[in-house]
């Protein structure tokens, strides 16, 4: 099968998303999308699924041109999607997911799921995706969920598949394993696009590279190229791909949790004893596979969940405060979901950028606001973090995954924190943005803050980190210097600490450990 | 209310050697409210069930002479039952404490037996203490039927709709607009069959302007509800007065559905009248309630309709027509809920009198929630609260202690009992309530 795109102009408004571009799929390639946040990927995709009507231009199946009034259309005609929110109904079985649009039955209607369960298990089988077809939906990991979507489409013969940022919530050993599905489907003759801003993915995945710049088809490129290169082509300048910092300059430490214990509803120790200081000037990353206390124990900081133990900010007991009072303490804080607990969508970019401080000075007081000085940060603000909006005033759901992010650290990042918590800061961020977020970052540690990160990311763990403590079941096993080697980290993440052998360097002793 | 408590899983004490795979420590979280709650009930049933018993025997009876099978009466004396009761009440409550100390929650059958031998104690405590000690059984209960029915079509038309994803606060205004039809079709015409038909077209006329605010407009679906129960309720009292009353011999005494009786199966004890000497509405309500169940849960139409409930933007995504869907469900909600109009004035009382529904539309939406947005559940839940507006005139006949006042708070006072207490976080279809736009 042959897909083609010509001339797909997409405009929201007086706003071009994507400008005239062309682009052809073909079946047994992988091709890759790289682009900035906001260049119109998502957007693009959007349209060739039927999401989206095309202000002009046409899609062509084979050579003959389709319109798609829908996703079902699209789907019949063989395309299948992964998007980047997935789209699985929480309480349904895989099974009924998988059904759901494509049903088959048996007299008067009746649901006949046997047949879609031997589907699953076919398919499972030949791509070892080991799902289980009666498990519910909310029950599986992402990475699970997402094989998911992927079944979905495979049951729809699906002979194009898109893949929007299909990494950026996974795990390391998770994103191996899609890749590993991905070269078994490209090899049995699917076209797979591909969109992701790891430059090290892609590298390894595509057979072609196509590079959007502000909605505009700038190129292609060679999978050999340098990822420096590569970067480049996007942004259109040289970016910087590892973050360089000085050693730090250490402060007192401010910042202490100890004992710390959070309970789920059931009694399971989601946090577990977990004790750690961080000290002025420095950037603690809090390291691990998702799902190991890691959202409760920054929720718990924040006066977000319930706990016990002590959290100590500048000599004072935080724990037990409400969120309010730990924010006005002095707490910048990005939540680890930008979605649902970073922003309100429907709220334009400069309200959600006076969120935390809508009843301060200048921008408001306790009785009124003042539109104006929001205006007027607001737009201070997206110059800075360069968030690409068509204006101040739209709503933030309208801005493209990675500008939200920014639009969110942009808010938490302001001047005189006394502390800095942020999960996943560079979630969906575009690599020219993540250089910007991490010096920004380090800018804040220098400036005499503790900060803390939690990141499933090793790369950016090993980028920011002074220290870094992993979380294992909700423990912390371990903390480690900053230049501890990804395969030490890696068996810590999976549960085993680096032997009974004492540290080279006696001042890293962790600290941590529970004792 | 909980406590909690370690349960030494894992190795105690300094972190151990590597490799640490045990699985995360546990703690039992204890929610004392239930063992609680339980003995304040057991408290109550010791001072009013034991204390205040009259002394008198209550007369339970089942079977009427005429009855082919013949069961005894089954006689209570009031305190010895409230003592027994009492003290079963008592060590079930001491139960739940251990139950809570050992393993932190109450198990599901203590509790519902608790509750019925609760019901059980305060029947006999009120029968035994009324001028009339004897109540029979078999009426009670099929009374409690009839006050049902249209609870139960009201019910319906809420799960139809709520699993769409439409919040229905119109099920009031439907059953009123489709009561009234029913009485004025079906006294012009003559027919009770036309007076059925009115009342289904007036409920879709309804479920028609919810529709295309709630989905077209976008308007809140509670406010474009709550605007169609005050329209219907108005607009009926005012023809009601005006054109109705003056002239009911030819426009307000409609005709009735007899009663079909199977022969020997009606003569069951208990279950006889309720299953099998129904009207043709009746026996449409069984039919409704199953197949909506099946309906719902196992057919592709029922697979959409609750993924379009829950969420409508994945729906979209693999070709269902979310908006074609929504408007379907919420009109034939309209039709489900018309019929249950048209069995006040057409089965259960002689004509249509103002406002003749008192709410029942929202003791259905509150049978909804109760029944976990499940038909049959719904319809159990539907049937507890006409067994409970029945308690009340079965006990008003018997002549009780307890004022009239607060027999009548009754079905109302379970029905907020059980939709704050006893459902606990119940999830409604995820999407209910919120309009789709498409991009
Ligand atoms: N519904 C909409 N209304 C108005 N503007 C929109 C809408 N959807 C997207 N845009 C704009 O179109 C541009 C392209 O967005 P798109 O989501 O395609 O970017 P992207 O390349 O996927 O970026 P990212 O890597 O951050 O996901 C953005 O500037 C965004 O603000
Ligand atoms: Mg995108």
């Amino acid at each position: 099968m042959k897909l083609e795109l010509r001339g797909i102009t997409k405009k929201f408004g007086a706003f071009t998303a994507n400008d005239s571009i062309d682009l052809t799929v073909e079946s047994g390639q992988v091709h890759s999308l790289l682009g900035e946040n906001g260049a119109g990927k998502s957007t693009l995709m959007n349209v060739l699924f039927g999401l989206y009507e095309p202000t002009a231009g046409e899609i062509l199946v084979d050579g003959r041109p389709v319109r798609f009034s829908g996703p079902g259309e699209a789907m019949r005609a063989g395309i299948g999607m992964v998007h980047q929110h997935f789209m699985l109904i929480p309480v349904f079985t895989v099974a009924e997911n998988v059904a759901l649009g494509d049903e088959h039955t048996r007299a008067a209607g009746i649901l006949d799921l046997e047949s879609t369960r031997r589907k699953i298990r076919e398919i499972s089988d030949e791509y070892g995706f080991h799902v289980d077809p009666d498990a519910l939906v909310e029950d599986l990991p992402v990475g699970v969920q997402q094989r998911v979507e992927i079944i979905k489409a495979l049951v729809r013969e699906a002979r194009v598949l898109i893949l929007d940022e299909p990494t950026a919530v996974l795990t390391p050993q998770e994103t191996d394993e899609l890749l590993d599905i991905i070269r078994r489907l490209r090899d049995n003759g699917t076209a797979v696009v591909f969109i992701s801003h790891k430059l090290r993915e892609v590298k390894a995945i595509s057979t072609v590279i196509s590079v959007l710049r502000r909605g505009r088809m700038v190129g292609t490129a060679d999978p050999d190229a340098d990822q420096s290169e590569l970067a480049a082509l996007m942004v259109g300048r040289a970016v910087g791909l590892n973050t360089t910092k000085s050693a730090p300059q250490l402060g007192e430490e401010t910042f202490s949790v100890s004992d710390l214990t959070v309970l789920s509803p059931e009694g399971v120790r989601l946090v577990d004893r977990v004790s750690f200081g961080i000290r002025q000037g420095e950037i603690l990353a809090v390291a691990g596979v998702q799902g190991n206390g890691q959202t409760e124990l920054t929720e718990a900081i924040m006066g977000l969940q319930k706990a016990q133990g002590s959290i100590r900010l500048d000599g004072e007991e935080i724990l037990g405060r409400t969120t309010r009072q730990v924010i006005r303490a002095g707490v910048g804080y990005v939540p680890e979901d930008r979605s649902t607990d970073g922003l309100v969508g429907s709220f334009s970019v400069a309200e959600n950028l006076v969120l935390n401080r809508f009843d301060r000075a200048p921008v408001g007081n306790r009785f009124q606001l003042s539109p104006a000085a929001i205006r007027s940060l607001a737009e201070q603000r997206v110059t800075e973090f360069d968030v690409r909006t068509q204006g101040v005033d739209l709503p933030v759901g309208t801005l493209s995954g990675g500008n939200q992010q920014k639009v969110v650290m942009a808010r938490e990042l302001v001047d005189d924190l006394k502390l800095f918590i942020a999960s996943q800061p560079t979630r969906g961020v575009d690599v020219g943005s993540i250089e910007f977020l991490h010096d920004r970052i380090i800018r804040e540690r220098d400036s005499g803050t503790p900060v803390m990160i939690v990141s499933t990311e090793l790369d950016e763990v090993l980028d920011l980190a002074d220290r870094i403590a992993v979380m294992y079941h909700g423990r912390i096993i371990g903390i480690v210097p900053g230049d501890t080697s990804r395969d030490d980290l890696g068996l810590m993440m999976a549960g085993i600490t680096p032997g009974t052998e004492p540290d080279t360097t006696p001042d890293t002793t962790p600290k941590g450990a529970t004792a | 209310m909980s406590t909690t408590a370690t349960v030494p899983h894992g190795p105690a004490g300094p972190a151990p050697a590597a490799p640490t795979t045990e699985r995360p420590t546990t703690d039992i979280v204890r929610h004392w409210t239930t063992p609680i709650a339980l003995a304040v009930l057991a408290a109550v049933s010791l001072a009013v069930f034991a204390l205040t018993a009259s002394g008198k025997s209550a007369t339970f009876r089942i079977s009427t002479d005429a009855d082919a099978i013949h069961i005894p009466d089954i006689v209570v004396p009031t305190i010895a039952a409230g003592w027994t009761i009492t003290l079963l009440l008592a060590a079930l409550a001491v139960w739940g404490f251990l139950q809570v100390r050992r393993s932190g929650t109450v198990s599901g059958w203590v509790s519902a037996v608790f509750a019925a031998l609760f019901v059980a104690g305060f029947l006999v405590w009120v029968v035994g203490a009324a001028n009339t000690t004897t109540v029979f059984l078999t009426g009670l209960i099929a009374g409690s039927v009839t006050l049902a029915i249209p609870l139960i079509f009201g019910s319906m038309a809420g799960v139809l709709s709520e699993r769409a994803g439409v919040v229905n606060i119109a099920i009031e205004g439907q059953l009123l607009a489709g009561a009234f039809t029913a009485a004025v079709t079906g006294s012009v015409t003559g027919s009770v069959w036309a007076g059925l038909v009115a009342a289904v077209v007036a409920g879709v006329l309804v479920s028609v302007l919810l529709a295309v605010f709630a989905i077209r407009y976008l308007v809140n679906q509670i406010i474009v509800g709550v605007v169609l129960n005050v329209l219907v309720a108005g607009l009926t009292s005012f023809l009601f007065s005006t054109v109705l009353s003056s002239n009911s011999s030819a426009l307000n005494s409609p005709p009735h559905f007899p009663s079909i009786r199977i022969p020997f199966l009606a003569d069951i004890p208990i279950i006889g009248p309720i299953l099998f000497d129904q009207t043709i509405l009746g026996y449409g309500m069984y039919l409704i309630v199953i197949a909506l169940y099946i309906g719902l849960f196992h057919t592709k139409w029922g697979l959409r309709v609750r993924a379009v409930g829950e969420h409508p933007k994945a729906a979209d995504t693999v070709g269902i027509n979310v908006i074609r869907t929504r408007y379907i469900n919420v009109l034939l909600g309209g039709a489900v809920a018309g019929m249950g109009g048209a069995f006040f004035t057409l089965v259960s009382s002689s004509s249509f009198s103002k406002e003749m529904t008192a709410g029942q539309g929202f003791i259905a939406l509150a049978a909804v929630i109760f029944g976990r947005w499940n038909p049959i559940g719904a319809f159990f839940a539907a049937l507890l609260f006409g067994f409970t507006t029945n308690m009340q005139y079965v006990l008003a006949i018997l002549g009780t202690p307890v004022p009239s006042q607060f027999m009548a708070m009754l079905p109302y006072l379970v029905t907020v009992l059980v939709v704050a207490g006893l459902v606990g976080r119940s999830r409604g279809p995820a999407a209910a309530g919120s309009p789709y736009v498409k991009e």
